[in-house]
This record gives C-alpha cells, sequence and structure tokens, in this order.
C-alpha cells in the first residue's frame, strides 16, 4: 500500500546521473521542439539526412501522431466515422492548396501539410473542379476555334462531362490504391522508415491536381505552343510535389525499383494531362488549315449574313 | 355529452376504511364531462382529409408562392428552412430540364444535356452539397439544406426564361451579350439567396468550404443555361 513517503515527489536528477546509477533503466529525454535530437543513435545517424530527423525525431509530429490515434475511434458504419475526414478548415485547405503550387525542395508535402490528418474534402472537390473546368474550357476553346465558320453549329457536348468525371475521379482513387499496395508489398520486404496511408495517399493526389485547373482554363487559347509549354509547367510543379512526396517513401529499397516507381508516378500524371489536352480540346491548326483551303467565298457568306 | 355510470362495490376486508362509503347499484352517477377545447384542435379534428382538393391545392400553392418570395428578396428568415418543403424544388427543376432539353428528334450531333441528365445534375448535386455541409459540421437538417439549395435555383429558372425568348430574336453577339448579362445576374442572385440561408447553419472557420460548392453547382447550371442554343 502507499505510505505517506510514497505520495511525496521525488527529485530524480539528471538522465545522466540516474544512467549512471542504473545502467538498464530506461529513460525518456523530452526536449524542446526547436532542437533536433542529435545524439539518438540508430540508423538515422548512419544516413545522416536531415529529412529523416525532420520526419521522425520532432516531438511536434509525435504530438500530432498521439492525437491524430485518438480521433478515428468510431465504427465505419456510423455518420461520425466519415466526419473525421472533413476536419479541416478553411485556412487548413488553403495552406495546403499553396503547399501543392510551391513544392520546396526539401519539405515532404505530407509531412509539412497534411500531418495526419488527411480530408477528403480538398481531393473530392478538386477533381470535382477540374471536372467542369475541363469541360467547360474544352467547350469554350472549340467554339472559339470554330469562330467564324458558317457550317460549324455550335453544340455543347454535355457527353464530355461525364467522360472527364470518370477519367479524372478513376486516376485521383485508383493510382492511388495501386501506389499504396505497390508501397505495402515493397515495405513488406524492405524496411521502410516512411510509409504512408491510403488516405494521405488520396489526399496527396487530389491536392496535386489542384494546378490543373488554371491550367485548364489557359488551355482554351487556341495556340499549340503556348497549350504544350503550360502542359509543361503543370507537370513540372505537380510532378515535383509527388516525387518529393514519394521519394523517402522508396528511397531505402532497391535504386532501380525506386527509380522506377517515381518514374512511373511521374508518367502517370503526364499521361493524364496530355490526354485530357488531346481529347477534350481540338488542334487548332487542323481547323485552320480547313478554313485556309476552304474557298475564301466563305467568309463572304459569313459577312453577308451578319 | 357524456354519461357514466359507476358501480363499486364494497369489500370492507379490502378497503377497511372505505366501508362507509359506498354507492348502491342502482344508483347511477351520471353528467356530463366537457372539455375546454381551443379552436385550433378543432381544425385538425376534422383533419385535412375532409377539406376540398381546392383548399389542400391551394394552402400547397400559397406556401411555395410564399418562398418563391423569401428567395427573390433574401432576408435572414427562418421561414425557408422552418417549413421545409420539396414541392417547389421540384416544380423548378422539371420547369429547367425541360426548357434546357435537346428535342427527340434530334441527330446524336446535338450534344445538349437530356432531361434526365439536367435532372440528375440537379439532385445529385444538391445532395452532394448538403452530405457535404453536414459531413464539415453544419447544423442543418438534409431536407432543409435541399429546400434551400432547390428553391435558390428561381432565379436561374427565371433566366432560362429570358434566354429562351431573347433566342427568338435573330442571333449575333448582341443576343449573346443580352443572355450572357442576364445569367450573370441571375446567377449572383442565387448564390446571394443560398448563402444567406445557409452560412448560419456552419462554424465559421468553415464557412468559404461550405459555401464554394454551392458556387460551383450554381455555375454549372448557369453555364448550361448561356450555352443553350435552341434547334
Amino acid at each position: 500500500m502507499a505510505t505517506v513517503d510514497d505520495l511525496q515527489f521525488e527529485e530524480f536528477g539528471d538522465t545522466t546521473t540516474s544512467l549512471a546509477a542504473n545502467p538498464d533503466a530506461t529513460t525518456i529525454s523530452i526536449e524542446d521542439p526547436g532542437e533536433t535530437p542529435k545524439h539518438k543513435p540508430g540508423p538515422l545517424r548512419g544516413l545522416g539526412r536531415e529529412e529523416d530527423d525532420e520526419l521522425l525525431g520532432n516531438d511536434d509530429s509525435d504530438k500530432t501522431e498521439l492525437l491524430a490515434g485518438q480521433k478515428k475511434s468510431s465504427p465505419f458504419w456510423t455518420f461520425e466515422y466519415y466526419q473525421t475526414f472533413f476536419d479541416v478548415d478553411t485556412h487548413q485547405v488553403f495552406d495546403r492548396i499553396k503547399g501543392s503550387l510551391l513544392p520546396i525542395p526539401g519539405k515532404n508535402f505530407v509531412r509539412l501539410y497534411v500531418r495526419s490528418n488527411p480530408d477528403l474534402y480538398g481531393p473530392f472537390w478538386i477533381c470535382a473542379t477540374l471536372v467542369f473546368a475541363i469541360a467547360i474550357s474544352g467547350n469554350l476553346s472549340n467554339f472559339l476555334i470554330h469562330l467564324g465558320e458558317k457550317t460549324y453549329h455550335y453544340v455543347p457536348e454535355f457527353r464530355k462531362v461525364s467522360i472527364a468525371a470518370t477519367i479524372i475521379y478513376a486516376y485521383a482513387w485508383l493510382v492511388p490504391l495501386a501506389l499504396w499496395g505497390f508501397l505495402v508489398w515493397r515495405n513488406s520486404k524492405v524496411m521502410n522508415i516512411v510509409s504512408y496511408s491510403f488516405l494521405e495517399i488520396v489526399c496527396v493526389y487530389g491536392y496535386s491536381l489542384f494546378i490543373y485547373i488554371p491550367t485548364a482554363i489557359l488551355w482554351i487559347i487556341p495556340q499549340k505552343a503556348v497549350r504544350w509549354v503550360l502542359v509543361m509547367i503543370a507537370l513540372a510543379i505537380s510532378g515535383s510535389v509527388l516525387a518529393m512526396t514519394f521519394w523517402p517513401a522508396v528511397r531505402e529499397d532497391n535504386r532501380r525499383i525506386a527509380l522506377a516507381t517515381i518514374v512511373t508516378i511521374v508518367l502517370l500524371h503526364m499521361l493524364l494531362s496530355v490526354g485530357c489536352l488531346a481529347y477534350f480540346f481540338d488542334a487548332p491548326e487542323m481547323d485552320h488549315l480547313l478554313t485556309s483551303t476552304a474557298a475564301p467565298n466563305q467568309t463572304v457568306v459569313a459577312a453577308k449574313s451578319s | 355529452m357524456l354519461k357514466r355510470v359507476l358501480s363499486c362495490h364494497n369489500s370492507p376486508h379490502v378497503f377497511a376504511g372505505l366501508s362507509d362509503i359506498s354507492i348502491s347499484q342502482d344508483i347511477p352517477v351520471e353528467g356530463e364531462i366537457t372539455i375546454p377545447v381551443r379552436s385550433r384542435v378543432r381544425e385538425f379534428d376534422s383533419s385535412t382529409l375532409n377539406e376540398s382538393v381546392q383548399n389542400t391545392i391551394m394552402r400547397d400553392l400559397k406556401a411555395v408562392g410564399k418562398k418563391f418570395m423569401h428567395v427573390l428578396y433574401p432576408r435572414k428568415s427562418n421561414t425557408l428552412l422552418r417549413d421545409w418543403d420539396l414541392w417547389g424544388p421540384l416544380i423548378l427543376c422539371v420547369t429547367l430540364a425541360l426548357m434546357l432539353q435537346r428535342g427527340s428528334v434530334d441527330s446524336e450531333k446535338d450534344g445538349g444535356p437530356q432531361f434526365a441528365e439536367v435532372f440528375v445534375i440537379v439532385w445529385f448535386g444538391a445532395v452532394t452539397i448538403t452530405l457535404n455541409s453536414k459531413l464539415l459540421g453544419g447544423n442543418i437538417s438534409f431536407f432543409q439544406s435541399l429546400c434551400v439549395l432547390g428553391y435558390c435555383i428561381l432565379p436561374l429558372t427565371m433566366a432560362m426564361l429570358v434566354c429562351r425568348l431573347v433566342l427568338l430574336a435573330e442571333p449575333g453577339p448582341v443576343n449573346f451579350m443580352v443572355r450572357l448579362f442576364v445569367v450573370i445576374i441571375m446567377f449572383a442572385w442565387s448564390i446571394v439567396a443560398s448563402t444567406a440561408f445557409l452560412a448560419d447553419s456552419q462554424p465559421p472557420n468553415r464557412k468559404a468550404l461550405a459555401v464554394y460548392p454551392v458556387f460551383l453547382f450554381y455555375f454549372v447550371i448557369s453555364w448550361m443555361i448561356l450555352t443553350f442554343t435552341p434547334q
């Protein structure tokens, strides 16, 4: 039973002295979050990379891990379970969008912005906006390209919305699923230090698609060179966000597999943007060719009727 | 008037103290029991089944019309939220879809939306926005939110009517400018009206997150109205 003496607070002194007294005792040292714990032994020192210290040794991230673990406790058939995925404020969403637009080399998007609070708001509504942006811009650009042609009757191609929705939502959900499965499989073979949950991967992919919204709107400009420059810029930005996010997750793996993973991620991203450009936006030169080879009397007819 | 006859048997071994209170069997106790009723109860008492059909329809139509007025002159009032109904949204959605659909005799080339597509976009869009608002932690009920979103399509339906009338005139850039102007005004009106009703139900640090999908929803409907081309 506890006596009065046992209930008094005791001073335990410095960790070094207690370690000297009892070498087998485990001590926990809690430092200020500003210091990185450079004196921790282990495989981290061998690699000597600062990123890992930032990723793992930070006390702040431990706290958020603990808090995150307490959050999701409702069973999956209740409404509250899904509410945990929408537990973001306006400024947090803006910060994440900003993080996807300005990839800082060395900073991991997931660690910096998502921080164990993956949300589904961003991915879902960014994809929805992108679907409508692509469909509307595609229609607008076709309209502007064919403007002035008397033979062209403008139709709002509504079925393009459904096709765009299928493509983009499939990309935003199936590719993360495949990537997550691949990472889990590699994790079972090679012990990776950094591993992401499925929702964090969905989050990264969703926010990385944000750059394509202004790109799609700018694709209305019917110049092929402009469009390809835009593709390159958008691919560079979102590709680098994805590459920097997933590089720590595959780094410990076989060099070739790691490189192949990153290249595949970027390649799929490029495929998406180029595919959307090719399918939804008519090529401008082809139609200029058509109008120039047609007789000039067409423009005369157009001038007469207007 | 109610008549009750009371008879009570004297059981001295159970109710010893009551032995001197006995009511003989042949003396009926009768009287009148009236409950003071308020006049309102008598209305429900007759139940709306007995009223004429005209009464029923006029009452519902008046409720719908009153809500239309609330949408057209949006003030911060709870009428739309308190007595929600989905008649107004249904009427508006059907009207809009009928006016937006392409004719069935057209060939494959005309890519305008079908009736079903417009209907699905409006209703699934409203359901998605409502779910989003509830998931973000808003304290509005599901049908209240559907009601508000459906009623606030009214300005855009009016814009559709105006556009169809304007399209009867000869086509040209002036025609397009007029339609663009009308659609933009009505789009802004819809957003203002729905935000006036919906914004209060969200916690303050998530208002923008809840309002943005509403913006997207009405933008898509406005786009469909603006790009409508007659055959």
